[in-house]
C-alpha cells in the first residue's frame, strides 16, 4: 500500500497557511489563558508561519532544524513560566517541528489509500484528532487528580512550587492519611464488606431472574422486567426515602423482636438495599447473553440424562459466563461507588468510602479524597487488566483466540 | 485525674439519684454527630478520646450536623433513631426542642457544676438559650481577605464586602440568609439594635435584598465552611465569609496569606442536644458523656484545638495555648474582649421563628 502511495513535497501556499491556522489556534488557548485572545491569534499566526517558512528552507537539514525548534521552545518555556514551562514548551516544539516536515514532506500521504482524494484524507485525520480530543475529555479529569494529591499543601490547588517540580511542593502526606486515619480505613473497610456480599446476592438474584424470563412459558414478562429494572430507571433519590422508610421498618423487626444485635442489622440493611441496586445491572447483561443463547443444547442435555441443576452449571453457565461476570463488576461498582442510599441506610458504623469521600468535599476540602481517588482509579485498572488477561486465558484455553 | 475521678463520682450520682435508671446500665456505643474537620478533630481530642480511655465507650463519629435537623425528623418518623449525641447550632437546637424532638435538660441534675461550687445554669449563663441546649462554644462567623489581592488599603469594615469600587474582584458568602440579610442591613445603615425588628418587616426583607442585589453578581455562593478557604487559598475571591475557627487554621496552620476581619462578624453559639425517645439505656450513656464533656475543664481544653470560645464563663480563665503550634489562644477568641468589641450577636428565637421562611425567599432571590 505505502510503495503505491506518492509522496512528494508540497507547495508552501498549501503549508503555510496551514501552519498558521495551527498558530492561530494554540495562540487563542495561550492568549485566553494569559488574558487576550485576539492579540493571542495575531502572534500565533505571525510566529508560526514565519517558523514554518524558515523550516522549510533548511528542508535539506531537517534534523538540525527540529532540533533548533525544540532548542528554541526549551529556553523561551523557561523564561516564561519556569521548569513547567520549559517542559511543555520542548514537548511543543518537538510536535511543531514534526508537523511542518510531516505537512512540507508529504508524510501524511505515507499510510492512507493512494485513490483517497485530499477531502477524504482531511477528513481521515480530522477523524482521528476528533476521537482524540473525545478521550482527552474523558480522561483529563481523572488524570488531573493523580498530580494534585501529592501536593504538600492541603488545598485542592496546583502551587507554584508543584509547577516548578521543586520537591517541596510534593508530599505522600495525604496518603499517610488515608493509611492512618481511623475513619478512612473504617470506611474502606465498610466498602470491601458490603460490596462483594451485595453484588454476590445481586449476580445470584439477577441471573435467575434473568435465565426465568428468558423462558417462553412465563406470563407477564415485559411487566416483570420493567419492576426488577426499575431500581435503574426510578432516580436514586427517590428509591433512597422509600428505602429509608422500608428498612427502618424491617430493622426495627429484626432488632426488637428477633434480638439481632444492631450492628449486624445495620449491615444486613445495607446489603440488601445495595443488592436490589446491583439487580437491574444484572439482568440487562445476563439477558443480553441469553439471547444467543441455543436452547436445543438444554434439550440435549437432557435426553443425556442430566437433570435441570446439572444443565445449569454444566452448559449454560459457562456460555453465560460473560454477561454474569460483566454484570458482577456493574453490581460491584455501583455498590462500591454509591452514596446516597448509604446516607439514608447506613448509620455511621456503615460508612462507606463513598460517604466519607462527600463528607471529605463538603466539611473539610482535604487532599486526602484526591489520595484515596488515584488509588482507587489505580485499583480499578488493575481490576480491569486482570478481568480481561482472564477472559483470554480462557478463551486461549477454549481454542478460541480473540480476533 | 483526681478531678475527673471527683467529676465521674459525681456524674454517676447524680445519674442513679437524679433518674430512673437502676443499677445505672448504659450502652457501651454511642455515635456522636458534628460538623467534621477540625471541629471535630477538637472534639475528638478533648471530649471523646479522654471519654473513651475513662469509660470504654466506643465513640463512632458521624460528620451530619449539617443536615441534622431534616435527618432527626426522617429518623423521628420511621421510628429509628441512630444518633445520641447531636451537635448543633442555638437556632436548629430551639427548633428541634419546640418540635418535640430533642430531651429536656436539666441544667442542675444532668450538668456538672463549676469548680468553684457555681451552679451549671449561673455557670453558662445567658448561652442557656433553650431547655434542650447544652451550650458548647461561642463561634462566630466573619471574613477572611487575601492580603495581596486587596490593594495598598486592607479592608476594616464588614460593609467593605458591600464595596465592590474599592474592592473588585469576587467574594464568597454562604448561600443561605443568616448573616447576610444581617449584615446587608447593617451595611445599608440600620443600627445593630434594630436589625431584627426591621428584618421582621417585609419593607426590612426587601431591603436586605436590594443591598444584597449590589453585589450578587460579585458574588461566589458557597454552602459549606470548607469552600470559602479552598477559594482563599486559590486566590479565586478576594474576600469571603467562613467561620473563625476555618480562618484561624487557613491563617495560622496553612500559613496562607489571608487576614480577618473582627467587625460585624456574627456570634452563634453551637452545642449538644440528645435526641428525645432514646432507649434508656442509650440515654443514660449519652447523659453521662455530656456531663462529662460539658465540664469546665472540657470546655477549656477543646480551645487548645481550635478558637472557639467555651461557652461556661468558668472555662474562660483556663484557655491555654495551641497543642501544637504554641500560639495563646485568647486573642483569637470570639469572646476575646478585643474581638467583641465590633461583633453581632445573632437572635436565636427569630431564626428558629423564621429560617424556613427566610430559606426559601433567600433561594428564590438566589434564582433570579
Amino acid at each position: 500500500m505505502a510503495a503505491l502511495t506518492v509522496i512528494s513535497r508540497k507547495p508552501l501556499s498549501f503549508v503555510l497557511p496551514s501552519m498558521g491556522l495551527l498558530g492561530a489556534v494554540f495562540g487563542i488557548l495561550m492568549g485566553m489563558s494569559l488574558g487576550n485572545a485576539g492579540l493571542g491569534i495575531v502572534i500565533g499566526i505571525i510566529t508560526s508561519v514565519g517558523f514554518s517558512y524558515f523550516s522549510v528552507l533548511g528542508a535539506a537539514k531537517e534534523k538540525l532544524v527540529r532540533f533548533s525548534l525544540v532548542f528554541l521552545a526549551l529556553v523561551a518555556g523557561y523564561f516564561s513560566f519556569g521548569l513547567a514551562g520549559m517542559i511543555a514548551g520542548g514537548l511543543w516544539g518537538w510536535f511543531y517541528g514534526w508537523f511542518v516536515f510531516w505537512l512540507f514532506e508529504g508524510r501524511y500521504r505515507a499510510r492512507v489509500h493512494s485513490y483517497l482524494t485530499s477531502g477524504q484524507v482531511l477528513w481521515h485525520f480530522t477523524f482521528r484528532v476528533i476521537c482524540g480530543v473525545v478521550f482527552t475529555y474523558l480522561i483529563a479529569p481523572i488524570i488531573v487528580v493523580i498530580p494534585l494529591s501529592f501536593n504538600a499543601q492541603d488545598f485542592f490547588t496546583f502551587t507554584p512550587e508543584m509547577l516548578n517540580f521543586d520537591p517541596a511542593g510534593y508530599s505522600l502526606k495525604h496518603y499517610h492519611d488515608f493509611f492512618y486515619n481511623n475513619e478512612w480505613q473504617r470506611s474502606f473497610k465498610n466498602s470491601l464488606i458490603i460490596a462483594p456480599i451485595a453484588t454476590v446476592i445481586s449476580v445470584t438474584l439477577g441471573t435467575l431472574a434473568a435465565i426465568g424470563l428468558s423462558q417462553s412459558h412465563v406470563p407477564f414478562k415485559r411487566l416483570i422486567t420493567a419492576l426488577l429494572i426499575s431500581p435503574m430507571i426510578v432516580p436514586l433519590i427517590i428509591s433512597a426515602t422509600g428505602m429509608f422508610f422500608f428498612y427502618a421498618t424491617v430493622g426495627n423487626f429484626l432488632e426488637n423482636s428477633l434480638g439481632i444485635d444492631k450492628n449486624l442489622v445495620g449491615y444486613v440493611k445495607v446489603i440488601l438495599a445495595h443488592s436490589v441496586l446491583g439487580i437491574p445491572f444484572v439482568i440487562i447483561t445476563v439477558t443480553a447473553t441469553l439471547v444467543g443463547f441455543d436452547n436445543s443444547l438444554t434439550r440435549a442435555s437432557a435426553n443425556m440424562g442430566a437433570g435441570p441443576v446439572k444443565t445449569f452449571f454444566k452448559v449454560q453457565m459457562p456460555l453465560i459466563m460473560p454477561g454474569v461476570v460483566a454484570g458482577g463488576l456493574f453490581a460491584f461498582i455501583t455498590s462500591f461507588d454509591e452514596v446516597v442510599v448509604i446516607m439514608f441506610v447506613g448509620s455511621s458504623k456503615q460508612k462507606t468510602l463513598p460517604w466519607q469521600m462527600f463528607i471529605g468535599l463538603k466539611e473539610q476540602i482535604s487532599p486526602t479524597i484526591l489520595a484515596v481517588a488515584t488509588i482507587l482509579v489505580c485499583m480499578s485498572i488493575a481490576l480491569l487488566v486482570t478481568l480481561e488477561l482472564l477472559r483470554r486465558r480462557s478463551e486461549r484455553l477454549r481454542g478460541l483466540s480473540p480476533t | 485525674m483526681l478531678t475527673r475521678k471527683t467529676i465521674l463520682a459525681t456524674a454517676a450520682l447524680s445519674l442513679v439519684a437524679g433518674s430512673a435508671f437502676a443499677g445505672g446500665h448504659m450502652s457501651n456505643e454511642m455515635t456522636i454527630v458534628s460538623w467534621g474537620g477540625a471541629y471535630s478533630n477538637s472534639q475528638l481530642k478533648a471530649y471523646h478520646e479522654p471519654y473513651s480511655a475513662i469509660t470504654g465507650v466506643t465513640i463512632l463519629n458521624d460528620e451530619s450536623s449539617g443536615t441534622a435537623t431534616a435527618k432527626l425528623r426522617a429518623m423521628n418518623e420511621a421510628n429509628n433513631i441512630t444518633w445520641d449525641v447531636v451537635d448543633v447550632e442555638a437556632g436548629p437546637a430551639m427548633a428541634l426542642c419546640d418540635e418535640g424532638l430533642a430531651m429536656v435538660i436539666d441544667p442542675d441534675t444532668m450538668l456538672a457544676r463549676a469548680p468553684n461550687d457555681v451552679s451549671a445554669a449561673d455557670d453558662f449563663g445567658d448561652t442557656l438559650v433553650s431547655e434542650c441546649f447544652i451550650p458548647q462554644i461561642v463561634y462566630s462567623t466573619t471574613f477572611g481577605y487575601r492580603t495581596d489581592l486587596v490593594g495598598s488599603t486592607p479592608p476594616t469594615s464588614v460593609c467593605d464586602v458591600f464595596d465592590t469600587e474599592a474592592y473588585p474582584g469576587k467574594r464568597s458568602l454562604f448561600s443561605y440568609p443568616i448573616n447576610n440579610m444581617e449584615w446587608a442591613l447593617l451595611c445599608d445603615g440600620v443600627a445593630k439594635a434594630d436589625i431584627y425588628d426591621v428584618l421582621e418587616t417585609s419593607d426590612g426583607q426587601d431591603q436586605a435584598f436590594a443591598k444584597l442585589d449590589t453585589i450578587k453578581d460579585h458574588v461566589i455562593w458557597v454552602d459549606a465552611g470548607s469552600t470559602t478557604p479552598q477559594l482563599l487559598a486559590d486566590g479565586e475571591v478576594i474576600m469571603g465569609a467562613t467561620y473563625n475557627g476555618r480562618l484561624f487554621s487557613l491563617i495560622e496552620e496553612k500559613k496562607q496569606p489571608v487576614a480577618m476581619l473582627w467587625d460585624g462578624q456574627v456570634m452563634d453559639l453551637d452545642g449538644w442536644i440528645i435526641p428525645a425517645g432514646l432507649s434508656p439505656e442509650r440515654q443514660a450513656r449519652a447523659l453521662d458523656y455530656i456531663m462529662f464533656a460539658t465540664d469546665t475543664t472540657r470546655l477549656a481544653d477543646q480551645s487548645k484545638y481550635i478558637p472557639y470560645g467555651p461557652a461556661r464563663k468558668s472555662s474562660a480563665p483556663l484557655v491555654g495555648k495551641h497543642a501544637e503550634l504554641g500560639i495563646d489562644m485568647a486573642p483569637h477568641m470570639p469572646t476575646s474582649p478585643a474581638n467583641l468589641e465590633r461583633a453581632f450577636l445573632m437572635n436565636y428565637s427569630f431564626w428558629a421563628d423564621y429560617r424556613d421562611d427566610f430559606d426559601a425567599k433567600f433561594q428564590a432571590w438566589l434564582a433570579k
